[in-house]
């Protein structure tokens, strides 16, 4: 098991395989649909302190707030192919190390994070209430109104956050190595 | 309204949300089983069954996705179904307030989150009267994540060289899963509603999804397919979350409902492996839950 602190340099990053299993401490961002989009048609400059060497997770929390103070509930990742569209450029623009997840990326995700040292994070989706457990506290919340609370950016400090390397900085993707061993099984069957 | 009502379709919301039906977890468990021990996807069968343990002990979401609410209400002649969907929707907005559920009703329109989970058709109901005299309520927390793998085909469909037959709807299913790969939160459970129209085939689909894990199909046909299909789409290797393994399905459902002669419509439902259904039964005002 890897250790990990947040900011990561991209000496770190690039020392990463696909497959290893990775231990997250520090300050993550969340951000997905709304945010993704937002982040490339506006750039936000509020995000760049944030995101420099940072580490960006697909998340729409379930939040609790007792009085002025916001908790995480369950917290586990949401699809991120979604933002296939956006992400090589939010990694290029901000200077992302990393990006959590679930069920992978990409070409264009791929060679960002290949060119400009990232790699995609995955980790155990459905996993709301255990995942919860790493974020240990929720220092700021943007876009909270105009998102509403799942789009919303999320700063979290999060300890020992468990992840697995699915897609390197080598050009490297499991998912990739699964889908087309799955096809070639699907066209056995359907032959 | 009544107060009563809104309290049960309100602990019917809690125990989807924080509590798996024992069979999923059980399905889970054995499939964990089959993996090599200490490798990413048995590790990933315990993470996810440590996940369903403490949920259910701390009464959190298991999964922060709780989903559409999907409920279906059986009832007898003179219920009234405006009374009901009132009450629904107060008690979800009760749920959403208790953190049972995150708001997930957006306004397409405006982008707007309706904050308490009801909105235009949201919760989604389907009204059905029947000849007992006690009311069943379903309900089905459904992400969205499952919900954007679902698909539907319109045989016969030469790209996948399925024809109108239960070959084609094979084809198509196998299709189907390997396109969703782990994007739904594998091993999920598939239904596959044939025949009806566009959207009766996609209603069938996603009922099957309260057919107890290993059930058989009564139609002796449609259950040497499902048994097939269940075995097949494991051998695609996709695996728990797509990390690979030997389970990719944790269940095979499909449902057949008679077609126009010009139609053929194969509609496949995902549904991930956080398969939360709960149901339960009104009579004389007491609620009995699964």
């Amino acid at each position: 098991m890897i250790k990990l602190d947040i900011p990561i340099s991209e000496e770190k990053i690039r020392s990463l395989k696909a497959g290893d299993t990775v231990l997250l401490s520090g300050i993550v961002v969340t951000a997905r649909d709304a945010g993704h989009k937002l982040m490339v048609e506006e750039r936000p400059e509020f995000l760049n302190d944030l995101l420099k060497g940072g580490v960006i997770y697909h998340c729409g929390p379930v939040v609790r707030k007792d009085g002025d103070r916001w908790t995480f509930v369950a917290a586990g990742p949401t699809t991120s192919i979604r933002e296939e569209p956006y992400q090589a450029k939010v990694i290029e623009s901000y200077g992302v190390r990393g990006v959590i997840g679930k069920g992978g990326m990409g070409a264009k995700t791929l060679e960002a994070c290949r060119k400009f040292g990232a790699c995609y994070l995955h980790a155990v989706g459905g996993c709301g209430t255990a995942i919860a457990q790493s974020v240990k506290e929720v220092t700021a919340v943007h876009k909270l109104e105009e998102f509403g609370t799942p789009e919303a950016f999320w700063v979290i400090r999060v300890e020992d956050f468990p992840v697995i390397v699915t897609m390197d900085t080598h050009g490297t993707s499991i998912h990739d190595k699964v889908e087309e061993e799955s096809k070639r099984v699907a066209a056995e069957l359907m032959k | 309204m009544d107060e009563k009502r809104i309290e049960q379709i309100y602990r019917l919301i809690r125990s989807a949300s924080t509590d798996l039906p024992e069979d999923v977890e059980n399905a889970l468990r054995s499939a964990k089983e089959k993996e090599p021990p200490g490798g990413t996807s048995a590790n990933t069968f315990e993470a996810i069954l440590e996940n369903v343990r403490m949920a259910r002990e701390k009464g959190t979401p298991i999964c922060q996705d709780t989903g559409s609410l999907i409920f279906y209400v059986d009832h007898p002649a003179g219920a009234s179904m405006t009374a009901f969907r009132r009450e629904i929707e107060a008690a979800a907005a009760r749920a959403t307030k208790d953190v049972l559920l995150r708001p997930n009703a957006v306004d397409p329109v405006t982008g707007k989150n309706s904050g308490n989970n009801v909105g235009v058709n949201a919760p989604y109901i389907t009204f059905t009267e029947w000849e007992k005299p006690e009311i069943r309520v379903r309900l089905m927390l459904k992400g969205g994540g499952s919900e954007n793998v679902g698909t539907q085909y319109k045989l016969p469909d030469g790209a996948i060289g399925a024809g109108r037959d239960l070959e084609g709807i094979r084809r198509a299913a196998i299709d189907a899963i390997v396109k969703a790969q782990g994007k739904g939160c594998a091993p999920g459970v598939v239904g596959i509603g044939i025949g009806g129209d566009r959207s009766t085939s996609y209603l069938l689909s996603k009922k099957l999804f309260f057919r107890p894990i290993g059930s058989s199909n009564e139609d002796p046909a449609l259950d040497a397919l499902e048994k097939r299909l269940h075995g097949e789409l494991n051998r695609l290797g996709i695996g728990p979350m797509g990390f690979g393994g030997g389970t990719t399905v944790l269940d095979v459902f499909i449902g057949a409902q008679h077609r126009h002669p010009a139609t053929f419509f194969v509609a496949v439902s995902y549904m991930c492996w956080a398969c939360r259904r709960k149901s339960m039964t009104i009579r004389n005002g007491e609620a009995d839950y699964d």
